[in-house]
């Protein structure tokens, strides 16, 4: 599956420019274990720029749940329907979710619960995004 | 007339406000309903201005108020379904010129201003007071009943019109780019993973099924019997053009959009608009209709910690706006004699009135309560308008339903297991709505 291709904009920038070296970093709370994804402004967390950081994560998780997409908005994806679309939770914080199409997982076949390691994938503009694939 | 955006001050969104302040002091006395239509067909007088404007006069005239005493009128100017009037289309003038334009050429056709309907309804010569509330029905009826209590209006109409346009919605725009800025590629909702409209809810039902061990297919009575009281909803779109009633053979054997949600838990966008007349408690004696008392009305303002609300945070939030429903209006769930929570998305009606403890019902209970008697005529009715799946995507059917039940005029939907009395109908998501309680007494 090939994705929309991404362009990073100033507030998501160094996830994107940590995924294309194979990081996965999430917005924190300097000093604190507060995490935030996906990225927020400091005004909308009521913080100065100053006090937030990318920390960088294991990449390491638990599938939460997920759902097999058979009708999908994103015209790019359309040819690999169905395919499953699943939440992600961080290890060091399962508050802290993203989506994964599971590569390597048949539809409708995700053991939910199990353990994810994150990979990168290109996007079709060559930028990367993080992926996560089953621990065997 | 400046029409602004209702404050957020107007919301009863926390709890501990206590018994609310205008509790029993303001009553819905009068409905209108236009006719439904999938989509619109490029006529003036199919045209959600003309929808909204028949609606309006409905109300007007089933409430029995000379239309000059009329002097209020809180509404929504967002009607679309999902699709937007093309950029890169000219808006139709016909259409435009049909009516009394504002310098908005969209007004009418594909949003609703304050301006354009009193520009459209010249027998309204004594409104003073316009307010907007975003979203849907849901919203604007908080804000009318808050605002009648606060005295800001005595004859206030209540207005929520739907646009539906040609197209697939979302399926256009940054949908089909060949890129996408980075906010929106790992955004909450849509984003580069290509999740369709219902995956929140759908993956929030499978979670649900996987902590409490159930299974899609415990869903079809709840549809079967949505889209039968449905087919009693003589203002509804499935009465009006396509009266079939759904067997759970025909649910279960649907495609799939994003599994476990199907298309019948998706619901049918239309063209369509209605209106209420809301007045004082004092007022509402010398109307048309029996006065239906506003006992409370609360609001969610449930906010994701990620990048879309989990089924754990969606209980706390629903259990939350129970709370809130009750305490303001004085009651507890052993009063509520039926309920119209919100269910377009099917999949997340049981989230509503689980929250609610309707029925004694706690998580994990409605899938099982579905397949009991949650019939019109049994003691725990389920959904008694048929909601948005039963009637198509109004986001009021419920509202109307809690109305015409506790004033005797629900016609064949009519409930015969319960004696309808105390009522709660809102929504739209289980994580950000507006409730409102619905008495046959002010007290």
């Amino acid at each position: 599956m090939v994705k929309q291709g991404v362009v990073p904009d100033d507030l998501t920038r160094p996830f994107f420019e940590a995924a294309n070296e194979g990081r996965l970093v999430v917005q924190a709370l300097k000093g604190s274990d507060r995490l935030y994804f996906p990225p927020k402004p400091a005004s909308e967390l009521g913080c100065s720029p100053e006090d937030l950081e990318w920390r960088e994560v294991s990449g390491r998780g638990k599938i939460y749940n997920y759902c097999v997409v058979y009708d999908c908005p994103v015209a790019s994806l359309k040819e690999d329907l169905p395919f499953n679309l699943a939440v992600i939770m961080l290890e060091e914080d399962p508050g802290i979710l993203m989506y994964s199409h599971l590569p390597g997982t048949a539809p409708d076949e995700v053991p939910v619960g199990a353990a994810v390691r994150v990979i990168f994938e290109e996007t079709a503009n060559g930028q990367k995004v993080p992926e996560w694939v089953l621990v065997e | 007339m400046t029409t602004q955006m209702a404050p957020e001050s107007m919301y009863r969104s926390t709890e501990g406000l206590g018994i609310w302040e205008h509790r029993g002091k303001v009553a819905s006395v009068g409905i209108g309903h236009s006719p439904t239509a999938r989509r619109w067909d490029g006529r003036a007088e199919t045209s959600v201005g003309a929808l909204s404007i028949g609606a309006l006069r409905a109300a007007i005239a089933d409430a029995g108020v000379p239309p000059d005493q009329v002097d209020g009128i809180v509404m929504v100017p967002v009607t679309t379904t999902g699709a937007h009037w093309p950029e890169d289309q000219p808006v139709p003038m016909d259409v435009v010129n049909a009516f009394n334009p504002t310098d908005d050429l969209l007004d009418g056709v594909g949003q609703l201003s304050a301006e354009w309907i009193l520009k459209n309804m010249p027998e309204l010569t004594n409104v003073k007071f316009t307010m907007y509330a975003p979203g849907c029905m849901s919203a604007a009826i908080v804000v009318a009943a808050q605002a009648v209590g606060d005295g800001l209006a005595t004859n206030c109409l209540v207005l929520k019109g739907w646009h539906n346009l040609e197209g697939r919605y979302n399926h256009g725009g940054i949908s089909a780019a060949s890129e996408v800025p980075g906010s929106f590629a790992i955004s909450p909702g849509r984003t580069l993973w290509g999740a369709p409209g219902c995956y929140g809810t759908a993956l929030q039902f499978a979670q649900y099924c996987t902590k409490y061990g159930k299974h899609h297919d415990m869903m079809a009575p709840f549809m079967q019997n949505s889209r039968r009281n449905g087919l009693l909803f003589p203002e509804g779109y499935w009465a009006q053009h396509r009266p079939e009633q759904l067997t759970p053979e025909d649910y279960l054997s649907s495609r799939w959009i994003a599994k476990p949600a199907n298309l019948f838990d998706n619901d049918i966008p239309i063209m369509v608009a209605a209106a209420y007349l809301f007045t004082t408690a004092d007022r509402a004696q010398d109307m048309a209709q029996k006065p239906v008392y506003i006992l409370n009305h609360a609001s969610s303002r449930g906010v994701a910690r990620s990048i879309t609300p989990t089924l754990e945070e969606v209980e706390i939030e629903t259990a939350t706006t129970g709370r809130k429903i009750y305490e303001g209006a004085g009651i507890t769930a052993d009063d509520l004699s039926f309920e119209n929570m919100y269910d377009g998305f099917a999949q997340f009606h049981q989230f509503h009135i689980e929250g609610l403890r309707y029925r004694g019902m706690q998580p994990g209970d409605a899938l099982d309560f579905y397949q009991t008697d949650i019939s019109i005529e049994g003691p725990n009715p389920i959904l008694s308008s048929g909601g948005n799946i039963g009637s198509g995507r109004s986001r009021f059917w419920m509202h109307t339903d809690c109305m015409q039940q506790i004033q005797g005029r629900a016609g064949a939907r009519a409930l015969t297991g319960v004696k309808p009395e105390i009522a709660v109908s809102g929504g739209p998501m289980p994580f950000g709505g507006n409730f409102t309680v619905w008495s046959a007494t002010p007290d």
